[in-house]
This record gives C-alpha cells, sequence and structure tokens, in this order.
C-alpha cells in the first residue's frame, strides 16, 4: 500500500511544483532544493524559476496536500462515526458556517482589516456552528449521532439561507469573491496560509490513527464497542473535535472545496477494505495526491486563468462516484 | 457466585420493566432465561452488559458492584453476544472476529496469538476457512456464528471467571447450527465460563440448561432446574399458551409439547406487561 501511495505522492508532488506559466523540470525543482540545502546542484537553474517555486508554488503545493490529507481523514472518520459510506465531514456544519461566515466578512466590508480577516472569520464560523450542533447533539448527556445529523441538517441549511442572503445583499464584486470562496481555491496560499492550517491539521492527522481501534469496533454499533471495552461517549467527542479543527482549518484557507472527503475513503475502501488501521492512513496520503493534482489542472486548464478547485474536484469526483454507485454489487463497497 | 442479582428493579414512565429480580450464576453454570415478548428479558440483559444504569437494586460482578469495574477490564472478563448485529463494511470475516481482541491489545499491535486465537474461534462455529471471506456475502446464520466466534475471541487468554452474555443466539440459525452453539456454550461452561443466555425454544433450554430463570411482567415467577420450572403451570402462566409437558424420550430433560389454543381457554392479551 505504501509502496504504491508514497511514490505517487511524492510523483504528484514533483509534478505539481514545476507546471505553470514558469515551467520547472524536476531535475530543477531538485536542484533548486538541494541549493537550498547548500548542496550542489544537479542541473542548471534561473533565479526566476528559485523565486516562483520559492515563494508560490512550494506553499500552494503543500498546502493542497495538508488540506487534502485532512479533509480524506476527516471523511474517513465521519464515515465510520456514521457506519455510513455517504457521510461527509459537512454533516458537522463546517463548512456551511465557514461560508456564512466569509459571506458576511465580505459583504460587511470586513476584509479591509487585513487579508486574514476571512480565514479567522471563516475558521470561527466553522467552529462556532460545530459547537451548536454538538450542544444539540449531547443535550441529554449522551452523545446522540443520530440527533447530530439531523441538526447538522437544519444549521447547514440555517447557514445556506444565511449565506444567500449575503450574497443577495452583496454588489457585483463582493458576489464575485464570495461564489469563488465557496468553490473553494488554493490560490491564496502563502507560507503564512500553510503555518496557520499546519496545527491543526497536523493534530488531525497525527490523532485518528490512534482512534482506529475504537471506529473498527464501532462499524459494529455504539453498544458492541462498549462490550468491547471501548470508551464510546468520549471517542465520539474526540472524534467530532478532530475533524472540525481539521476540516475548519482547510476550509480556511482553501474555501470549500468538495467530494475530496467523500470519495478518497470510498476509493481506499474499494480497493484495501474497511480497516480504519489501513484506511486513515491510505486516505490521507491519497487526499493529499488528488488535491494536489486537481489544483495542478485547475491552474492550467484555463491559463493563464485559474478555475475554482471545487469545480474540479466536483466534476473528478461526481462521475466517479456514480461510476462506482453502477459497478457496486450491493456488496463491493 | 460470579453474577449476583439483587432486588434488582426498573421503572420507565410509571410501567415496572422489572421488580425485585434476584438471581445468581455460578462459574460453570449455563442460565438459560425465558419468557415472553416483554416480559424483561431484554432489561434484564441490558442491566447485566451495563447498557442500562442500576438505578434499584444491586448487580455484583465477580464480587463487586457492576458500575465499578474498569470498561476495558472488564472487556477481557465479560463477552456480549447481541441478538442482531448491523455490520455493513465489506471486512473480511477474520477482521471482524479480530474487534475480539482489542481489549487485549496494547495500542494497535496484533499479534501472531491473535491471530491463531481467531482461527481458533472460527473454527469452534464451525467457520474454519472463512478467514477471507468478505462478511457480507454470508448467509444470517454465517454472520452470527462470526459475532459468536468474536464474542469467544474476547474471553480467550484471560485469566480467572469468564462471563458470556448470548441474546436469542440461535434466532437466525438452523436446527443443527442451535444445537451446534448450544452444544458449544455447554463445552464452554465444562471449562468455567458462567454462560446466562436468552432463549425462546423452550425445548432447546430444557435441553442445555443448567437452571432457567422464567420471567413474566418483570417479576421472576420461576426459577430452577428445568424440571423443577419447565411444567405445565409455570409455562401456561408465563407464555398464555396450553402445553404438556412429557419426559424426553431420550434425553434426560422434560419435554414440552404446545397444544392447539381453544375456545374454552381464555387468554390474556398477548403484550402485557
Amino acid at each position: 500500500m505504501l509502496l504504491v501511495l508514497v511514490p505517487l505522492l511524492v510523483a504528484t508532488l514533483l509534478v505539481a511544483v514545476g507546471v505553470g506559466a514558469v515551467g520547472i523540470s524536476i531535475p530543477q525543482v531538485l536542484s533548486i532544493l538541494l541549493a537550498k540545502l547548500g548542496m550542489t546542484p544537479l542541473v542548471e537553474f534561473s533565479p526566476q524559476q528559485q523565486g516562483v517555486l520559492e515563494a508560490i508554488r512550494l506553499p500552494r503545493v503543500l498546502l493542497g496536500a495538508l488540506v487534502g490529507a485532512g479533509l480524506a481523514v476527516s471523511g474517513a472518520a465521519m464515515q465510520g462515526l456514521f457506519r455510513n459510506p455517504l457521510a461527509d465531514p459537512g454533516l458537522l456544519g463546517v463548512s456551511s458556517g465557514a461560508a456564512l461566515a466569509a459571506a458576511l466578512t465580505v459583504v460587511l466590508g470586513l476584509e479591509a482589516l487585513g487579508f486574514y480577516a476571512l480565514p479567522i472569520a471563516a475558521f470561527l464560523g466553522s467552529i462556532v456552528t460545530t459547537v451548536m450542533i454538538y450542544a444539540i447533539a449531547g443535550k441529554s448527556g449522551r452523545f446522540d449521532v443520530s440527533t447530530m445529523l439531523l441538526a447538522g441538517i437544519a444549521i447547514n441549511a440555517l447557514c445556506g439561507a444565511g449565506t444567500g442572503l449575503c450574497a443577495y445583499m452583496a454588489t457585483n464584486e463582493q458576489l464575485r469573491t464570495i461564489t469563488f470562496w465557496q468553490l473553494g481555491s488554493l490560490g491564496g496560499a502563502t507560507w503564512d496560509s500553510l503555518w496557520m492550517a499546519l496545527p491543526f491539521i497536523l493534530v488531525t492527522l497525527v490523532a485518528l490513527p490512534f482512534l482506529a481501534n475504537a471506529l473498527n469496533a464501532l462499524l459494529l454499533g455504539e453498544a458492541n464497542a462498549r462490550h468491547l471495552g471501548i470508551p464510546v461517549e468520549m471517542v465520539k467527542w474526540v472524534i467530532v473535535t478532530l475533524v472540525a479543527l481539521g476540516v475548519g482549518a482547510g476550509v480556511a484557507v482553501s474555501g470549500m472545496i468538495g467530494f475530496v472527503g467523500l470519495v478518497v475513503p470510498h476509493l481506499i475502501r474499494l480497493w484495501l477494505g474497511p480497516n480504519h488501521r489501513v484506511l486513515i492512513g491510505a486516505s490521507a496520503l491519497l487526499g493529499a495526491a488528488l488535491l494536489v493534482a486537481a489544483d495542478t489542472i485547475s491552474r492550467v486548464i484555463v491559463a493563464p486563468s485559474e478555475l475554482p478547485i471545487g469545480i474540479v474536484t466536483a466534476f473528478m469526483g461526481a462521475p466517479f462516484f456514480l461510476f462506482l454507485l453502477l459497478g457496486k454489487r450491493g456488496v463491493a463497497r | 457466585m460470579m453474577l449476583s442479582v439483587r432486588d434488582l428493579s426498573f421503572t420507565v414512565q410509571g410501567r415496572h420493566l422489572l421488580a425485585q429480580i434476584r438471581m445468581d450464576l455460578a462459574p460453570g453454570e449455563l442460565l438459560v432465561v425465558v419468557g415472553r415478548n416483554g416480559a424483561g428479558k431484554s432489561t434484564l440483559l441490558k442491566h447485566l452488559t451495563r447498557d442500562l444504569p442500576v438505578t434499584s437494586g444491586e448487580i455484583q460482578l465477580y464480587g463487586q458492584p457492576l458500575e465499578s469495574h474498569k470498561p476495558k477490564d472488564l472487556a477481557r472478563k465479560r463477552a456480549v453476544l447481541p441478538q442482531h448485529t448491523q455490520l455493513d463494511f465489506a471486512y473480511a470475516v477474520q477482521e471482524v472476529v479480530m474487534l475480539g481482541r482489542i481489549p487485549h491489545q496494547r495500542r494497535h499491535a496484533e499479534t501472531a496469538d491473535d491471530r491463531l486465537i481467531v482461527s481458533a474461534c472460527l473454527a469452534r462455529v464451525g467457520l474454519a476457512g472463512y478467514e477471507e471471506r468478505n462478511y457480507l456475502t454470508l448467509s444470517g446464520g454465517e454472520q452470527q456464528r462470526v459475532h459468536l466466534a468474536r464474542a469467544l475471541a474476547q474471553l480467550e487468554g484471560t485469566e480467572g471467571d469468564r462471563l458470556l452474555l448470548l441474546d436469542e443466539p440461535t434466532s437466525s440459525l438452523d436446527l443443527a447450527h442451535q444445537h451446534q452453539i448450544l452444544t458449544l456454550a455447554r463445552e464452554l461452561a465444562s471449562q468455567g465460563v458462567g454462560i446466562l443466555a436468552i432463549l425462546h425454544d423452550l425445548n432447546l433450554a430444557a435441553q442445555y440448561a443448567d437452571r432457567i430463570l422464567v420471567l413474566a411482567g418483570g417479576k421472576v415467577l420461576a426459577y430452577g432446574t428445568p424440571f423443577e420450572v419447565l411444567t405445565a403451570e409455570v409455562i401456561d402462566a408465563a407464555f398464555g399458551h396450553p402445553v404438556v409437558v412429557l419426559p424426553h424420550p431420550q434425553a434426560n430433560c422434560p419435554l414440552i409439547v404446545s397444544l392447539p389454543e381453544t375456545a374454552a381457554t381464555p387468554r390474556e392479551p398477548l403484550l402485557a406487561g
């Protein structure tokens, strides 16, 4: 598994940092990195190539990999928690809350406060909605997953209405910003945004594999998991918190990017089975590679302009998903 | 006594689902709980599995209040086979059984011992060679036996007393497999495992139980050996259906034969209490 996914991710990263208006070949990429480490470069490269790689491509590609991995493992964890292969981190209201906060920021002109006003507002929005859904699902002392699902649907609808109202009141310029944010883009990636998102997503990526056994047991139902000695209530809270942090940070810096959290764990289950000990790590690697690839396509397909990445992932993900559904023989998931 | 229940009562919205239940289970004993639908069998079991909290009365396990056991310690000494387990993901059979080893594992280390135990437990329930099969392609009866193997794997390698709780373990099985599973239960009991099983089939209960607990309306109606408990009067009172009880022609146990319902014997409604 690692023998396939790790080379795939590395190759995707190397190709992705080289592709664009300023072309950089893979040997040149390696040379620039070697030079940075004080070693002898393999081939010649121009200062312009070095500048583009260091200031623009590297942070963007690394952020893409980080966000992709975070979305994919969060999707895997949500599907395990809900015992439903169609569950998605969006059920927590993370994306819709972030979208509403981002739209409000734009319409109220708060963007003028600084470049990071929008991601910070989006992150706060995702945390606020998730806490609300938590509170409703946990009101009886026990954390009720089906109540959470229903609360998530209601709060998502409410946030959607709020976002729509913002869009209705927005000027043309603001509307364009809102729309682009909702479709997702890594175009704003900088080293700063990478460092902002890194701690949150890293916590999710590092902690979730420790819950693999618990997630496996939860697929048998909560009572069975309890009988196996799993502290089910605590595990549910921890999973929801990790997913909210990981997805919230990703959404904050890159907007809403759909289908990665849904499709990647599915692909891995088809290939390697549903065991979370494998599923979580493999989803992280494939999610990273897939989002970097989608971002590269979004950069080159209408160059010199850029397509929002959410359009690319949906165009890649949705037909593929339909293909899976049509090919499914009842037990193939 | 490994398990003792004293004056256990449970009330929901003024309805007494359990009232003053007293029972004991010794190591190596197979206790069968019978009763009509709604008699309190599942409610009693949910208290024993800690799915419901003890609100009135007391349950002691291994000499300590049930609530005081740490979840992971308890999981090594007590396994539960539910009546039905919903699992919709395409696990290999051995992965499902391996879940029973979770309480014994440190971190994620799955040892060679664990794998041997999984194969041995599958063999005990008659599923040798099923290790790599996709769980979702199995029949309902096979799936039920996979979960029994999981429960067996959970108790494997535990020092001291062990308790197995079975909720209608034979409900989705054919005749031969019903007997296979209960024979296995007897075998486990002979190795010192205490077993409490809910059964619907009174003849299976008669044939395999050491003692039988008859519940009716949340109360203990009768409690004792099959010969003491399975009388026509008790069964009629518990189930509201006339039977005759004969000696089993071959085994040393009672044989219950149900009689056709007659107009002369009016019945209380089926779903009382």
